[in-house]
């Protein structure tokens, strides 16, 4: 635990390095995303606050939750000393050399929250005694998988979002959990869900933990929960840390009796099933499934090629995706899908907590049974997993191959983010980097307790590599780019989505059999 | 971790670094009629493709030489016609004769940023890889800290991946030059050499040195055996390289003249724009070329470039070691960037790479001069509106150099090789006082380093005085040209005060 002190030479330096690499990449390609920003600025800029969710000269309405209005309106009174004509609502794409700076500057400086964030994770990881060499370290490997970390770069950076920001908050109030400061941990929590709604799907994890670890103050000596031992007060005091940043967030609107048109616009359930890029999730191989049993139906003769829904699967063209034999899938089936695939991960939690690990272990579960189940998921969701695995899998070897596996092919699924010639060659170099890294350092942290990865997970990431030079090397080359474009995107989060399943799965297993080490809590 | 990884990863992160830098902007990016460099390199592709190899060096209708005419040697000629066919294969618009002039696209961009790309990738990476792995002293993390700065030494980055040149094939070649001579393979150095030389005549700067380990080598061997037989292969496979890369140019003796008009154009007067040089320095107090003609400045410069080579070439014919070469080859390209004809402002680049070989030697007063190698260049990375990746390279460097070499921990008088000093000082009257010469170079970095932040911002933010509109550029160079003065005295002092005893055979 004494990390702190001694990261103070290359920690910084760490931190500094690929804050340069990201400034390296502001003149590269960026998505709508940068738009949506853009009009977010404009908007919380130059408009009353009733008008924020009512806005729809753009096509990119404000759909964050309040909180994230005013961070945005935060950085537009910054914006104003870098080009004013970008906080204009009409001005629709508008993106001189100086907003594209700002935006970009904005991403990398709203990072430093993360950086923060990666400091107080890697001063939780348990060290072993005895001065290693730094590459050794676990609390070094775990800042270079975090800092570089291969998705945040290319969504935040080139793509543009602010998932480091937000992230930031999460791995925070993580480390706070880890540290035993509950009520920050909390704190912090409950604002990250107030800057971006999707933190939802980790909740459970929260709720269930903090009720059983912090709600009841002692466990029996076997480990389970001692009824008795319930502390009103601190049930309390959570509810009201909750309430009040939610209130804070949402007071003014739910006052201005606009709580159903903010909460329309950030639930719409009118998208489709899969986003444009096909997450890769359970519902990817869904998909697929219909499509080889249609054909196949069709080849077979059971099917008539009349009766079957006309939507073909144009890479996200068609927002409503009709499945032609399997029934199709509703909103709300999903969610109950991702409910249940939650549920066996929560109860361990409440049965036997496993200190602060097993509270991890349940909200990289959370966070990868809803990436698996839930409507419409976005491939940039698998960063939600993937970051807080990643602060497991430098203490464990278990956790470890299941973070190569899952970091692999859920980084390799945000490919298609980037399709253009020019940052072609960024992604696959930052990929390298990141992976060739990830591999030696895991491998060197656990070289005592043999291989991280069996031959046929090792084999599996390599068919990656195949797949990669299959779909952006041979077919832009042979007829089907014509006339069958989609392929590319459907074979990658195909590809994906059994990695992505077999970590799911992999995972869960290990939860639920894990042993207890941790000694019950006595107070 | 293993070598190999470390190794691997220290490549990848300076190709992701010079791609970074690529999306930035390049020279003459939408400036007609005459655009930049980018425009040079594109329109030798074109010429060369078009023309028959008789017209490429002389002005005809079709080949206007006051437009980009090629002024390199024969290799650079070659290089744009093996890119050029390329080009042809993925879009016969961009060599198209006439047709193409001043042609520019994203697709473009991407493609001649490519090339760079793969001529680094070919020459100059490997080169700087196997220098690390075999030529240098300490553990392997000390090795691959060396790399990944030389790998990173923005000054080549900005100029290739930004501004726009094949500087990493020309300095890869005299690399694999300096390779072969270290690892003993005399021979196939000086083939590198002389391709270099016939890349870019610039080369020359490096060729004394060059020369005289070269021929030292062979005296030392005996010039009446071994030795002579080593002397006639060296010179035989130098001859052999220049006949076949002249080959087309020799039939007719008026080509062969020709060519060697447009790569040395003496007409081109003492210097052009601001460099860091004595000349372009000392014309702020004095209009040297108003003062001397033009055959005078040239005899002049000569003399003083002769003057200041002299020594240290000297030096290296008496001690061929492989440590006085290195020294040598900065004394050399130094004195010549600092007093010959005709330098350009990314000459620089010439005496930067001999310093990377150092940078693992002595590290503090290499990082220092890199550093300001690159400042020195500010004014033009301005005009290609690089400053982004100017500010990113050159703080990664900075602070990246200093911390895996550990710079500022390293620089004892012994270790900045100045041990000569303590010595002269012991027979000097006691009442002089005796400098404290480490502590001394530990504060001139440091100033250095903010003066060079404060000039920068100041060349960005502030606009100069109305009756000094090149104010900022002529601070930058006077000041870069102190420093480059300084680093050629001190090398000089390193170099021949180094006692017979102690050189280090590596």
């Amino acid at each position: 635990m004494a990390a702190p002190v001694e990261c103070s030479r290359w920690f910084p330096a760490l931190a500094l390095g690929v804050s340069l690499l990201k400034c390296l990449f502001i003149n590269a390609y960026h998505s709508t995303d940068f738009e949506v920003h853009r009009n977010w600025l404009a908007i919380t800029h130059s408009l009353p606050v009733s008008r924020w969710y009512y806005e729809n000269t753009s096509e990119w309405t404000l759909d964050y939750p309040p909180l994230f209005a005013w961070f945005e309106y935060g950085l537009s009174q910054a914006a104003v000393h870098f080009d004013r004509d970008m906080l204009v609502v009409g001005n629709l794409n508008h993106a001189s050399p100086a907003t594209v700076l700002f935006q970009r500057l904005s991403v990398i400086f709203a990072d430093l929250v993360f950086i923060y964030a990666v400091k107080e994770c890697c001063g939780t990881v348990r060290e072993e005694k005895g001065a290693k060499e730094l590459l050794r370290r676990p609390c070094f490997v775990l800042a270079v998988l975090l800092l570089w970390n291969f998705g945040l770069l290319i969504v935040d950076h080139i793509h543009f979002q602010y998932n480091g920001f937000l992230f930031g908050f999460l791995l925070l109030s993580v480390a706070r959990h880890l540290q035993s400061r509950h009520l920050e941990g909390a704190l912090l929590f409950s604002i990250v869900l107030n800057l971006k709604h999707i933190n939802l799907y980790v909740a459970p994890a929260y709720g269930i933990y903090l009720l059983r670890c912090f709600c009841f103050t002692q466990d029996n000596t076997d480990g389970s929960l001692r009824w008795r031992s319930f502390s009103p007060f601190r049930l309390l005091s959570l509810g009201a840390i909750v309430l009040s940043v939610t209130a804070a967030s949402f007071g003014p609107f739910i006052a201005m009796g606009q709580l159903p048109q903010v909460l329309s616009r950030l639930f719409p359930f009118k998208r489709g099933l899969c986003h444009a890029y096909w997450a890769p999730n359970i519902w990817a191989l869904y998909n697929v499934l219909d499509k080889a049993l249609s054909m196949l139906g069709v080849r077979l003769g059971v099917l008539d090629v009349d009766s079957l829904p006309k939507a073909s699967m144009t890479g996200g063209l068609v927002q409503e995706f009709q499945h032609a034999v399997l029934p199709s899938v509703s909103p709300s089936m999903a969610l109950l899908c991702t409910l249940l695939s939650m549920l066996p991960a929560l109860w361990r939690v409440w049965l036997r907590p496993c200190g602060g690990r097993g509270f991890l272990r349940c909200l990289v579960l959370c966070a990868l049974g809803s990436f698996m189940f839930s409507w419409h998921v976005h491939e940039k969701a698998i960063l939600m997993a993937v970051l807080p695995l990643s602060v497991l899998a430098v203490e464990s070897r278990e956790d470890a191959g299941i973070f190569l596996v899952l970091a692999t092919t859920g980084h390799y699924s945000l490919f298609p983010l980037l399709f253009t010639p020019a940052e072609f060659p960024i992604k696959v170099l930052l990929m390298l980097l990141f992976t060739l890294y990830s591999f030696t350092a895991l491998r060197k942290l656990f070289s005592s307790e043999g291989s991280l990865l069996h031959p046929l997970e090792a084999l599996y990431l390599l068919g990656l590599v195949a797949v990669e030079i299959l779909c952006e090397v041979v077919f832009p080359l042979s007829p089907w780019q014509r006339t069958l474009p989609f392929i590319p995107l459907l074979v990658t989060s195909v590809y994906c989505a059994l990695g992505v399943s077999y970590s799911f799965v992999r995972l869960y297993i290990s939860h639920l059999t894990q042993e207890v080490t941790e000694k019950p809590k006595r107070l | 971790m293993e070598t190999c990884t470390l190794v691997s990863m220290s490549i990848l992160l300076s190709v992701l670094v010079r791609w970074g830098v690529s999306l930035n902007s390049y020279s003459g990016a939408g400036k007609p009629p005459m655009f930049g460099d980018y425009e040079a390199q594109r329109h030798w592709q074109e010429v060369t493709y078009n023309l028959p190899i008789q017209e490429w060096y002389f002005n005809t209708t079709e080949n206007d030489l006051n437009y980009w005419g090629l002024d390199y040697p024969p290799l650079t000629a070659f290089h744009s016609l093996l890119c050029a066919h390329v080009a042809k294969l993925i879009n016969p618009e961009w060599v198209e004769l006439l047709g193409s002039r001043g042609y520019e696209s994203p697709a473009h961009k991407l493609f001649m940023r490519a090339t760079v790309l793969a001529a680094d990738l070919l020459v100059y990476i490997p080169a700087v890889v196997l220098y690390c792995c075999y030529l240098t002293n300490g553990s392997t993390n000390k090795k691959v800290g060396t790399l990944l700065c030389i790998l990173l030494y923005p000054g080549l980055i900005l100029i290739d991946y930004g501004h726009f040149q094949y500087n990493g094939l020309s300095l890869g070649l005299a690399l694999w030059g300096v390779l072969g001579l270290g690892l003993g393979w005399d021979t196939l150095g000086s083939l590198a050499f002389s391709l270099a030389l016939n890349y870019k005549q610039m080369e020359l700067y490096h060729a004394l040195p060059f020369f005289c380990y070269l021929l030292g080598k062979c005296a030392r061997q005996g010039l009446t055996g071994r030795g002579l037989f080593s002397l006639v292969k060296i010179a035989v496979t130098v001859l052999v390289t220049f006949a076949l890369c002249w080959l087309p140019f020799l039939s007719d003796p008026e080509q062969a003249l020709q060519v060697l008009r447009r790569i040395f154009p003496v007409a081109r007067g003492l210097f052009e724009d601001k460099v860091a040089n004595a000349w372009c320095s000392l014309n702020v107090m004095i209009k040297i070329r108003s003062i001397l003609s033009s055959d005078s400045q040239f005899y002049l410069s000569f003399v003083v470039t002769l003057l200041a080579i002299a020594p240290s070439s000297l030096k290296l014919l008496k001690t061929p070691t492989f440590w006085q070469f290195k020294l040598a080859l900065v004394n050399s390209s130094l004195a010549f960037f600092l007093f010959s004809y005709q330098v350009h402002e990314k000459s620089i680049l010439l005496p930067a790479l001999p310093v990377c070989l150092l940078l693992n030697d002595l590290p503090l007063v290499a990082i220092l001069f890199l550093q300001v190698s690159t400042f020195s260049m500010l004014p033009l990375l301005l005009k290609d509106s690089l400053l982004m990746p100017y500010a990113v390279t050159s703080l990664a460097f900075l602070v990246f150099s200093t911390h895996l070499l550990s710079a500022l921990e390293r620089c004892t008088e012994a270790q900045l090789r100045l041990d000569g000093y303590r010595k002269l000082t012991a027979w000097l009257p006691a009442c002089l006082p005796r400098l404290d010469l480490a502590r001394i170079i530990r504060w001139k970095f440091y100033i250095s380093v903010v003066m060079m932040v404060c000039l920068s911002v100041a060349s960005v933010v502030l606009l100069p005085p109305v009756g000094l509109p090149d104010l900022f550029p002529v601070l930058v160079s006077a000041f870069s040209f102190l420093h480059f003065l300084g680093t050629f005295v001190y090398f000089n002092i390193v170099q021949l005060s180094m006692p017979q005893g102690k050189q280090k055979t590596k």
